[in-house]
């Protein structure tokens, strides 16, 4: 697996070293410069529809410059369509299932990588494999489990896990663990074992040595995977979908979908709600840029 | 949508707080609750409630403000707090297993039909005879019947029902000269002519796929008779046979009038069309006209039946009738069952009809004088039907409406050919499966 | 990937291989932390088993019964029934399947090589390099399901931007691009291309950042050009980063769904069979030993690419 990482391993700036940068290369740009404006287009144009009232769109036609521009849309949007709520939502979901999701997946990618053991590899392929299953194979049962769950109503209004928080944060982070652990035991297979043997040496037992040595060693590890786990999170549709019922504890991603049907007569309110929803990822993308980066190509394996 | 009815309460809890928390506290605040809840109708096992969640999946605009106004309405009345939730019209449908399987809410929107007495049968819903014997002089013994279970009990309470037929602009057709035709034939020559006329001649819109069963359901009803309808739904008569090839024969000579690129637009989308005058009519729910915000528009639409083609006349009307249901867990709500009698009362059909005008007030006393000539000759037609079925996808089970009838259909819109041994062969699976 | 990351990652790498002989045996550790690390395993194990591996089993056994979903007394054998029902009668499947290979066809045909072209040129030195990787990167943030609406109001039949362009718009000629049966699914993965494009140029370029400089030098001193230098240099190099991005566009392809569903619910010419799953799951309409049955296809149809990447992956270390 060393392989994926490898290219990484370069530096950078040996790679640019002694390429012709002189000859300059009209045609690549020109190519670069009409894919580029063909990739922005969709987005463009939804944020275009977004800054206009419907009134002038509805007067001058969706292909025109004429009328006003102004964020009405987005305020009616937030308002009408609740995005506080929603957001909230996603928020409650996505927090404690990166979280989650990184603890887990770093003990046990401490426990396989820095210990040999029997069947570290073979569960290490289990976690693998699982990251990759698509979703839909394990729709049925799952909702099934969660529907036969019977909880008081005190804990769950549905007097199972159906429709809670729990169930879809329960699987996310299920389905999370995978990538995060092969990502991390790749990550922690690198460090040395000095710095653990050294620390054996001074007494310290298993805990010790992946708290306090291992874990902020992978620190630049988990600032990669975080991010890119957020925006996986928050953009995660089909789980949501699948396991809550009750319109007003959607995530912001699914909501969107009853969002789409609400708004459907009403094209600027569509594009400026599509819009409000992309802040959030633009905002993450502008700020953690490398670390996402980072995460895909740490992890290259992601499906 | 959903969240501002969200009440402040759940809002602040993450909507976490359950309903029975909201119970226990209203009643732990102080005995004076529980005591105004105990002066209501005891039932057996009931508990004192001044609360309920009501589940709501009409969003659109008119019917969602329609019952803002029945919960104002009852909540003015009884002083009980009603908490909407309303979900997308399909979605809520789509998740209707599920949500009644957790049952989140204790009142919610339904239909009747085989999909009101599927869940009845199951027992994921409550039954309300109690709320009948205060409600039930005021309906018809065709709406007491469409609101009984299998097992006799009833399960729902009408609020509406709408007719499905033709719709089309009055100062359209007086401006080309077209009449009402009353036979099959005369509906096809009048789609040729308008054609050539220059308009879509039947505004078509089946993206969501169920619009179509509209006109499956009439074609059949009237080639075949009602009784045929409510057996093949049933699947007690078989798809693989000349009748239902005759439907979709008959169905043929109309294929070339309908908008062409029906698959791709929403019913909405069609009404758009046929309030700009673009199509020649539209064979839809009377709630086609919700989308006529323009009163001009809506001054100038008008209705015709299905005509006429092989057997009864125009004697079947497609009503379907919406309403409200218990769900289990409502089941033991006091105030949800208050609610549930209040929808099945003149106030309450009232104060939902005082916004939503496209539709039909069930109740026998309900004050019609708010009705419009339209409103009054809609409600002429379901009156003076003989028969009256819902809709193919509340008629029938509902893997065989979505899973086979939706492509099925869509299909033949696409190419005009069906294969009805398949429909049969698929049909059996599904049925079987139940 | 920041410096700080790759700098680490450079440094241990050298250490890593010759550390290896020293992990420790699990057999030297003493009572306390055979238990701190058997729970630091069992935990995330468990979760694993009851809400991947479990579920997945149960997906096999439900394909071979007939279920309404409600309750467990209504469970009833079928045998292979559901499978018959989806092999030879419903008419959705087979297009499905379809569907789903076209999907892998185009990614592999389409959406990858422009992935890989991008991230050749971007890989030049080229003025500007950053923002045009920015921009081909944004849609990779973005979940399918906004770029389905994103697409949709770019698509729209009266409303789109693509039918103004094509001066079609508000006449009977206007191109319906989602609800066309014939078209929705190649606008449909034109829109996907528009996300798969930049996933697979960002790994590139990171894999192409760490080809030694020396093997151009060499292939250029031999003179060949640039195209030749591509093939027959740069792509052999990169076999591990190329099989990586071969197996996301396999599963990319199989996991396909939420676009189509966010369009029209996999319908009408848009059937995956994803969407075919969730049709007979979660509707009213759910029929679950037929929903399971598709959903047990599905899972052999992904064992392929998976097992044949773990294999890879993994062979060296077992």
């Amino acid at each position: 697996m060393t392989e994926t990482l490898a290219p990484q391993g370069v530096a950078p700036a040996l790679a640019h070293v002694r390429r012709n940068k002189v000859r300059p290369r009209y045609g690549t740009h020109l190519f670069l410069v009409v894919m580029a404006i063909a990739w922005l287009i969709p987005l463009l144009w939804a944020l275009f529809t977004a800054l206009r009232p419907k009134a002038d769109t509805d007067k001058y036609g969706y292909f025109s410059f004429g009328g006003a521009f102004n964020l009405d849309n987005f305020f009616t949007a937030w308002n009408q369509g609740g995005f506080a709520n929603y957001f909230g939502n996603s928020v409650i979901i996505t927090v404690p299932t990166v979280i989650l999701t990184l603890l887990l997946a770093s003990m046990m990618a401490f426990a396989v990588s820095r210990f040999s053991w029997k069947f570290n590899v073979t569960l290490l392929i289990m976690f693998t494999a699982g990251n990759l299953l698509p979703p839909q194979v394990l729709a049925a049962p799952l909702f099934e489990m969660f529907k036969h769950v019977s909880l008081p109503y005190s804990v769950s209004d549905s007097g199972n896990l159906l429709n809670t928080y729990t169930a879809v944060i329960a699987v996310d982070t299920a389905f999370q663990i995978g990538f995060c652990t092969f990502v991390l035991s790749n990550y922690m297979k690198a460090l040395p074992h000095d710095m653990t043997e050294a620390a054996i040496v001074d007494g310290a037992g298993v805990w010790r040595q992946y708290w306090e040595i291992i874990m902020p060693l992978t620190r630049p590890a988990f600032a990669a995977l975080g991010t890119l786990e957020v925006i996986w999170i928050y953009n995660d549709f089909f789980w949501p979908l699948l396991l809550i019922q009750s319109g007003n504890r959607l995530p912001v991603t699914t909501a969107i979908h009853n969002l789409q049907g609400q708004f459907l007569s009403n094209y600027n309110l569509l594009a400026a709600g599509a819009i409000i929803t992309v802040i959030p990822t633009l905002i993450i993308y502008i700020v953690l840029q490398k670390q996402f980066v980072a995460g895909l190509t740490l992890g290259a394996s992601k499906g | 949508m959903s969240n501002e009815n969200l009440s402040a309460f759940s809002h602040a809890t993450g909507g976490t707080m359950t309903r029975r928390a909201l119970v226990s506290g209203a009643v732990g605040l102080g005995t004076l609750a529980a005591l105004a809840a105990c002066t209501g109708t005891a039932t057996g096992g009931a508990t004192a409630s001044k609360t309920l969640t009501f589940g709501s999946g009409s969003s659109d605009d008119v019917p969602k403000r329609a019952y803002a106004a029945v919960v104002d309405a009852f909540n003015k009345k009884s002083g009980d707090k009603v908490t909407t939730n309303t979900v997308a019209h399909n979605d809520f449908q789509n998740n209707i297993n599920t949500y009644l399987q957790g049952s989140p809410d204790d009142v919610f929107t339904w239909f009747a039909g085989y999909r009101m007495r599927f869940y009845a049968a199951k027992d994921l819903v409550a039954p309300i005879d109690d709320v009948w014997k205060k409600i039930g002089g005021q309906f018809g013994a065709g709406l007491a019947g469409a609101s009984t279970g299998d097992d006799g009990k009833k399960y729902f309470v009408p609020n509406y029902n709408y007719p499905w037929g033709f719709f089309y602009r009055k100062s359209v057709w007086q401006a080309k000269g077209y009449n009402v035709p009353t036979k099959f034939d005369d509906l096809v020559a009048l789609a040729k002519q308008m054609k050539t006329d220059g308009l879509t001649p039947i505004a078509f819109a089946d993206k969501d796929g169920w619009p179509a069963m509209g006109t499956f359901d009439y074609i059949n009803m009237r080639t075949n008779g009602y009784k045929f309808h409510m057996d093949l739904t049933a699947h007690k008569e078989s798809w693989d046979q000349k009748k239902v090839k005759d439907v979709f024969d008959n169905w043929k000579q109309l294929l070339p009038y309908q908008s062409p690129d029906a698959l791709g637009l929403t019913w909405q989308e069609g009404a758009q069309a046929l309030g700009a005058g673009k199509a020649g009519m539209y064979l839809l729910g009377s709630f086609v006209t919700q989308q006529f915000t323009d009163p001009a528009v809506l001054a100038d639409i008008d209705f015709f039946p299905f005509p006429e083609i092989a057997v009864e006349g125009t004697d079947s009307v497609e009503a379907p009738i919406d309403g409200l249901m218990l769900t289990k867990k409502g089941g033991d709500n006091q105030a949800a069952r208050d609610f549930l009698a209040f929808m099945g009362t003149a106030a309450g059909q009232e104060a939902y009809f005082s916004v939503d005008k496209s539709n039909l007030m069930t109740v026998k006393n309900a004050d019609t004088s708010a009705y419009s000539d339209f409103n009054k000759k809609l409600a002429g037609v379901i009156s003076n039907a003989k028969h009256i079925s819902q809709f193919f996808d509340r008629d029938a089970l509902p893997a065989m409406a979505n899973n086979v009838m939706i492509p099925a259909l869509q299909g033949f819109l696409k190419d005009g050919t069906v294969d009805t041994a398949n429909l049969e062969a698929q049909a059996k699976a599904l049925y079987a499966a139940q | 990937m920041t410096a700080d990351v790759r700098t680490r990652e450079q440094a241990t790498k050298a250490t890593g291989q010759g550390s290896r002989r020293l992990r420790r045996r699990y057999s030297l550790l003493n009572r306390r932390d055979k238990i701190v690390l058997a729970t630091m395993v069992a935990i995330p194990t468990l979760i694993q088993l009851v809400l991947v591996w479990i579920p997945t089993v149960l997906s096999v056994l439900l394909s071979f019964v007939r279920w309404n979903g409600l309750a467990f007394s209504d469970i009833r054998p079928a045998g292979v029934s559901n499978y018959q029902y989806i092999f030879q009668t419903y008419p959705s499947f087979w297009p499905a399947l379809q569907h789903n290979l076209l999907w892998l066809a185009f990614l592999a045909v389409v959406a990858t090589p422009i992935g890989l072209l991008l991230a050749v040129l971007l890989d030049q030195n080229i003025r500007g390099s950053r923002i045009y990787q920015s921009i081909f990167f944004t849609p990779v943030m973005l979940s399918l399901v906004l770029i389905g609406v994103i697409w949709q109001l770019f698509y729209s039949q009266n409303n789109g931007l693509l039918n103004f362009l094509l001066g079609t718009s508000g006449t009977p000629q206007a191109v319906d691009w989602f609800g066309n049966p014939h078209l929705n699914i190649w606008a449909a993965l034109i829109a996907a291309t528009w996300r798969h494009a930049g996933y697979v140029m960002i790994l590139y370029l990171a894999g192409l950042k760490g080809v030694d400089p020396s093997l151009r030098e060499a292939a250029a001193l031999d003179g060949a050009n640039s195209v030749q230098l591509f093939f027959r240099v740069i792509l052999p190099v990169m076999r591990p980063i190329n099989i990586v991005i071969v197996v996301i566009t396999i599963i990319e392809s199989l996991r396909a769904f939420d676009i189509v569903y966010i369009i029209n619910g996999g319908k009408n010419g848009l059937e995956l069979i994803s969407a075919l799953v969730i049709q007979f799951l979660v509707g009213e309409a759910q029929v679950i030993g037929i929903g399971s049955a598709l959903a047990v296809v599905l899972l052999v149809i992904s064992l392929v690419p998976i097992i044949i990447y773990l294999s890879r992956t993994f062979k060296k270390e077992s």
